[in-house]
């Protein structure tokens, strides 16, 4: 059996739905992490679907993929390196009392 | 020999190099260079004129510069009136330097004295030897020079510096003139060269009124040069100067190139009747006027002094009057006499320290040399026979008779009355009666061999040198120097007749006035005091010139820095002003409108990030979620907007 394109871009965007949502609404540091990570794989599926529905000769969507992990992996790496000082120099990483970046 | 000509100069010109750059550094004073440079100049002279004499004739010339098609050419040529000026200007240079290791034995500025003598020497001989008009106007001006040096000679008193500052700006007026005509001859004859403007006027090229207007200016150089009247006024106070620079300089030389240079550019004089008219005339006042101004003069100096203006007068009248040779023959017996008698009077001045002859007297006992010598100086100024002036002077009454100038003749008679008497004069005054100075009497002495032995052999040639041109000698000179052909004036006993009485008529009166006294000088001038009193000012011509051209030039300058003052300070203040103004209300605008927008656009700025920096809150979440709210809202007008 065949999925249908809209399928797949309906899952994806209810996970791109719940990494907003996720990175909006968490106070958690390390949760809105994992919500962006929802988000860009939520965008992977996209691109993979779109290869393999529209393109299928060509491996384009899925070497954009291979980018985007390979991106998201340093983000990841960043991120948590910063949430990491933020613990140390604060013993919490509650988003919601991070404010330094303002003004 | 006469090819060697370019060596005449060349000689004293090295000696003046010598003197004044390597003088410093060998001993001696200068003075032998210079007499040895001069004493071989005049070997060589006298080897070209009788080179010359025996038909030789030489000219010599290159290219200077040249400027499209005109050349302007320097050289040199010797012809018979060259070959005669050669010989006058080094014998009587030769001479004076001799006569100057006496005379001005232990000056101030000796070595100085030797040097500007030997630039005089070699600038006059340049003079006589160039072959176009520009070389002639520099040698013309470095003769100026050097007279402007040497009358300055001791110059720590100020009538002397004055003297040379007259002497200078007097020529200069003549000289502008001068430069004047010749650029109108080259501008006309489209060369410099004497035998190119001649050729341009033989054939028609250069003629009518721009001829004459040149020849006039030509004129007007010689003028300033010759001291002719009325630019007389700078020679008697050249004075001023050391004697013996006033025997060759003033005397024999410079004041004569302006005669030389008539002579050498009579080619355009000879067809413009009006130019001749003018030379004649000019010259005709001039010798009667300084004649009778010298009548009364005290300083045994300015006697000469005046009688020289008179005596050029006489040369002028010459050439104007169509007599080239009797012109040119005056020149060359006059130099000699005259050079003579300013060397005798220098000896009579060294004896006694005084120029004023009413300080001297008697002096013929104490200095028999220069008595002598004087009295045939003397004899042959006031004309009589066989000394030279005899010959020269009536050579010109003759070619004013026989020309038909019945009016300048009887000016030129009336004037030799006034040589004779003058001179006469002044011998009495100086040699015969009682000593008038005892003190200065008793001080004065014979002056010694370098200074007579000059005076001897100046005085014998002022008795043979007439012969010259005289009828024992056929005219000899007549046809050596002359213009177009030979001109043998006949003899005429009307002519000698007055010449002779003049002279008679003036001697005498002078010896029944002073000599003797059998009328007395004070009846005299007590009778005629008006005119004494004007002789006595020299026409007040000082006096004019100082009214109208010093007190003139000073009142223009009143005016002309008044209108600076007032007019031109005012412009520029009004300006300055002005723009003080426009900068203060330019910095006001700056200061309001300029920095007022910079300022506003900086607190606008400001307060605009006031306001603005409250959107930064520094919650992560805020920003993402006004990203996703504009994504969002991009996308819904991407989708819907259409």
């Amino acid at each position: 059996m065949t999925l249908s394109l809209s399928v797949v871009l309906a899952v994806s965007a209810l996970m791109f739905g719940l990494g907003v949502y996720g990175a909006l609404t968490q106070r958690n540091a390390i949760r809105v992490l994992m919500c962006i990570e929802l988000v860009l794989n939520s965008v992977n599926i996209n691109l993979v679907a779109f290869s393999r529905y529209v393109g299928p000769d060509q491996a384009l969507g899925q070497v954009f993929t291979v980018f985007v992990m390979t991106v998201a992996a340093a983000e990841a790496a960043v991120g948590l390196a910063i949430i990491l000082m933020v613990a140390r120099r604060k013993a919490h990483i509650d988003i919601d009392q991070i404010n330094l970046l303002k003004w | 020999m006469a090819e060697l000509a370019w060596l005449v100069p060349v000689l004293p010109l090295a000696s003046f190099l010598f003197i004044s750059l390597a003088g410093q550094t060998v001993k001696g004073d200068g003075d032998r260079i210079g007499i040895a440079a001069v004493g071989a100049s005049l070997l060589l002279s006298l080897a070209i004129l009788f080179d010359v004499i025996g038909g030789a004739r030489v000219a010599a010339d290159m290219v200077w510069a040249f400027f499209g098609s005109i050349q302007l050419r320097m050289g040199y040529q010797v012809d018979p009136i060259t070959a005669t000026m050669l010989v006058v200007v080094t014998l009587i240079s030769f001479l004076v330097h001799i006569y100057s290791l006496g005379y001005m034995h232990g000056d101030v500025r000796y070595k100085r004295y030797y040097a500007i003598l030997s630039l005089f020497t070699a600038s006059m001989l340049g003079l006589v030897l160039a072959d176009n008009f520009l070389m002639l106007f520099i040698f013309w001006e470095l003769i100026g020079l050097c007279s402007f040096l040497l009358i300055g000679h001791w110059y720590e008193k100020q009538d002397v510096g004055y003297a040379a500052m007259k002497a200078f700006l007097t020529t200069r007026v003549g000289d502008v003139g001068m430069f004047i005509g010749i650029m109108l001859i080259f501008f006309h004859a489209r060369t410099f060269q004497f035998d190119g403007v001649a050729q341009a006027v033989a054939a028609g090229d250069f003629a009518g009124a721009a001829l004459a207007v040149a020849a006039v200016l030509i004129f007007a150089g010689a003028v300033g040069k010759s001291a002719q009247f009325p630019l007389h006024v700078w020679l008697p106070d050249a004075m001023a100067g050391p004697t013996s620079v006033s025997a060759l300089i003033h005397a024999a030389t410079l004041v004569a190139a302006g005669v030389y240079l008539v002579a050498r550019a009579y080619g355009i004089f000879a067809p413009s009747p009006t130019a001749l008219m003018t030379v004649a005339w000019v010259g005709g006042i001039t010798a009667i006027f300084a004649a009778s101004i010298a009548l009364v003069m005290e300083d045994i100096k300015k006697v000469l002094a005046y009688s020289t203006v008179s005596q050029l007068g006489f040369m002028m009248v010459a050439l104007g009057v169509g007599g080239y040779t009797a012109g040119i023959f005056h020149l060359v017996t006059h130099a000699i006499f005259k050079a003579l008698l300013f060397l005798a009077s220098g000896s009579v001045i060294h004896g006694v320290d005084t120029q004023n002859m009413h300080e001297m007297g008697g002096l013929y006992k104490k200095m028999p040399v220069t008595f002598w010598t004087w009295a045939i100086g003397s004899g042959a100024l006031a004309g009589i026979y066989p000394l030279a002036g005899f010959w020269s002077k009536d050579e010109i009454l003759l070619a004013a008779h026989e020309g038909g100038y019945t009016a300048l003749f009887w000016i030129l008679v009336i004037a030799a009355v006034f040589t004779a008497f003058y001179i006469t004069r002044a011998t009495i005054l100086t040699f015969f009666g009682q000593p008038r100075d005892k003190k200065r009497f008793d001080r004065a002495h014979e002056s010694p061999a370098t200074m007579t032995v000059p005076l001897i052999i100046l005085a014998a040639l002022a008795v043979v040198l007439g012969f010259a041109n005289s009828p024992h000698t056929g005219w000899w000179f007549s046809h050596f120097v002359y213009f177009d052909h030979p001109h043998e004036a006949a003899a005429s006993p009307f002519v000698l007749f007055w010449a002779t009485a003049s002279w008679v008529v003036g001697v005498g009166a002078a010896i029944l006035i002073y000599g003797l006294g059998v009328i007395s000088r004070r009846a005299v001038i007590d009778n005629l005091r008006p005119v004494w009193a004007l002789l006595k000012n020299k026409y007040y011509f000082d006096e004019l010139y100082h009214l109208v051209f010093v007190r003139g030039t000073v009142a223009i300058s009143r005016i002309v820095g008044w209108f600076d003052r007032v007019v031109i300070d005012g412009i520029v203040n009004l300006v300055g002003y002005g723009a003080a103004k426009l900068s203060r209300a330019t910095g006001e605008f700056d200061l309001d409108v300029i920095d007022g927008a910079v300022n506003g656009i900086a607190v606008l700025v400001r307060s605009g990030g006031a306001v603005l920096r409250r959107l930064q809150t520094g919650y992560v979440q805020s920003y993402v979620l006004a990203l996703f709210v504009t994504v969002v809202v991009g996308l819904l007008v991407f989708a819907f907007g259409g």
